[in-house]
């Protein structure tokens, strides 16, 4: 799934301005930004759902302007709603008709039990929760066997045991080669999941990369008695630090396999009584939200 | 495309079951039957074989085109407020987000749509009326000189109706589709009374206002047309000739085959006006 270009207004309003994306066989990409960022706006382009004023989709090698583009596209919208007077196994076989697939009874029954709705599978849909309404959408989502599935949002409305359940369910989409697109304000989900993230802010890309090129700042931390001055050159080349008592935080510019531990051993060779070495990570929220200030304060 | 079309087709139908309006349509209709068998029963057994057999022929055709028109008000109310939560409603809430991302063409889902209601519209007021031609032939040992043409243009009537509100809640509320439509179609009836008025009183001008009312929205036309079909063909002559006109109940000339052809432009030319104004709309 790709697009380039992308662009849509309404009336005055720029909602999305040149946005450009990329989702493979097998990857999970994340999609943030702030509320009114055009987030959902360039979901529902991807889907045909509104028309872009420029700009090119293209969905499993066919543009997205043709329906059959998307034979083997499973979508969960923001906005989940389905038929209140259907069953749950009706709103599903009519989404495998008109998908235009053959498939058993059976699978459509897997795809309810994998959202755990196996045995609400005859009641009406006006009954269910909203909760279970967006578990149902997950499920419509994943029916039609996909190769691709957009989720916009698609824990808003679920309690942590639903939301690790979507986690599951989106790592193994991945693990069958499926190209997930996945909405969400869920800054942890996203991190856990996603192996690309695309930032958007005010209908532009602000930024995009896979986690390692957006998080590439890398610390550890050390707690070290016994520092001499020498040590503490030594400290200073690895990277700027920060000390804090007998934690030292030190900002590695650059992550390979050698670094730490030739700190380590230079710092023990120096006399150095090294007591603790852990792991930092500038996380994606502080990150994203470091991207989101520098954008407007470049835009007032 | 068919496939999309029939399941649309099916799923609206299945609504309009499952949301009772099937249930509230059937009650209806069996209170009216039982209300004009009684009425026409009575009638019979009142007149007790004063009036001439014209007379009663006269007395019969108009009250079959009022019950009958009372049949096209509920159709005409039914399906209008039928077609706007289903289309603009489903729109509205979100139900159309998944089934319109599915690999389907909007315009074969707007067919569906409309083939599902069109079946629902013209299927109850073709048992309806047909249920009451039965009543009336009971009751009163009446039967209508064209039964099939008057019901198929009831149908024809109630499908015209329906694409309107179809066109009207692709770019209104579905509140608003409703009432325009059904507002539309009282206009357009009044209209052709007032129309009726003025031949009668050989008022060109007042006259024209039913004409081009008619050509505008179709419903009335076709409505006069059942009538003629319905009525016995010696009642408008008892009634007092072109004088008839001015009466509501009552329809001085058979429909013309250019009319009808004009119809189904209408009902084509608003569909596809819908099916642009739909293909276009960004959800």
């Amino acid at each position: 799934m790709w697009c380039t270009g992308l662009r849509k207004r309404y009336g005055k309003r720029t909602a999305v301005d040149g946005v450009s994306l990329e989702v493979g066989r097998g990857e999970v990409v994340g999609l943030l930004g702030p509320n009114g960022a055009g987030k959902t706006t360039v979901i529902k382009m991807l889907l045909g759902l509104v028309r872009p004023d420029a700009g090119e989709v293209m969905l499993l090698g066919r543009p997205a302007t043709e329906p059959a583009a998307r034979a083997r596209v499973g979508y969960l919208p923001e906005l989940f709603r389905y038929q209140p007077w259907l069953s749950a196994t009706e709103v599903l076989e009519l989404h495998v008709r008109l998908s235009g697939t053959d498939m058993p009874a059976e699978e459509r029954r897997d795809a309810l039990a994998l959202v755990g709705l196996a045995d609400r599978a005859g009641d009406r849909v006006g009954g269910f929760s909203k909760g279970m309404q967006q578990r149902l959408g997950l499920a419509v989502a994943l029916v039609a066997r996909p190769e691709c599935v957009v989720l916009d949002e698609p824990t808003s409305a679920l309690d942590p045991l639903g939301r690790v359940d979507v986690r599951d369910i989106v790592l193994s989409l991945k693990a069958r080669g499926i190209a997930v697109l996945l909405n969400s304000h869920l800054i942890g989900e996203v991190e856990r999941v996603c192996d690309r993230v695309v930032i958007l802010d005010r209908g532009r890309v602000a930024a995009s990369g896979s986690l390692l090129e957006l998080l590439g700042q890398h610390e550890v931390r050390l707690r070290l008695t016994g520092v001499p001055p020498a040590a503490e050159s030594r400290l200073a080349t690895a990277g700027p630090v920060h000390r804090e008592g007998e934690w030292f935080t030190v900002a590695l510019p650059v992550d390979d396999a050698a670094t730490v531990p030739d700190l380590v051993a230079d710092l023990a060779a120096l006399g150095v009584r090294v007591h603790a070495v852990e792991p930092g990570r500038i996380s994606l929220e502080e990150r994203l939200l470091g991207i989101l200030r520098d954008g407007s304060e470049e835009r007032p | 495309m068919t496939r999309v079309v029939l399941t649309v087709a099916g799923l609206t139908l299945r609504e309009a079951a499952r949301r009772r309006v099937l249930l509230a349509l059937a009650v209806l209709t069996l209170v009216l039957i039982a209300v004009s068998g009684w009425g026409f029963s009575r009638f019979a057994a009142g007149t007790g074989g004063t009036l001439t057999s014209g007379e009663a022929r006269l007395t019969a055709s108009i009250l079959l085109n009022l019950v009958m028109f009372g049949y096209s008000l509920i159709a005409a109310l039914g399906t209008a407020f039928l077609a706007g939560p289903t289309l603009a409603g489903e729109t509205e809430s979100g139900i159309a987000l998944a089934v319109l991302a599915r690999p389907i063409r909007r315009s074969a889902f707007l067919l569906g749509k409309w083939l599902g209601l069109v079946t629902f519209g013209a299927g109850f007021v073709v048992l309806a009326g047909l249920a009451q031609i039965v009543v009336v032939r009971l009751t009163v040992d009446y039967w209508p000189p064209s039964p099939v043409t008057a019901l198929g243009l009831l149908a024809a009537q109630t499908t015209v109706l329906l694409t309107l509100a179809v066109l009207l809640s692709t770019v209104i509320s579905p509140m608003a589709s409703g009432v325009v439509a059904v507002g539309l179609f009282c206009t357009t009836w009044v209209a052709g009374v007032v129309g009726g008025i003025g031949a009668a009183l050989g008022n060109d001008a007042v006259a024209r206002v039913g004409a081009v009312s008619r050509v505008l929205l179709p419903t009335d036309g076709l409505w006069r047309g059942a009538m003629h079909a319905f009525q016995d063909p010696s009642a408008l002559l008892q009634f007092g000739g072109a004088d008839g006109e001015a009466f509501p109940f009552l329809s001085v000339a058979p429909l013309t085959w250019a009319y009808l052809g004009w119809a189904v432009v209408w009902v084509a030319m608003v569909w596809g006006l819908a099916a642009v104004s739909f293909v276009r709309r960004d959800l």
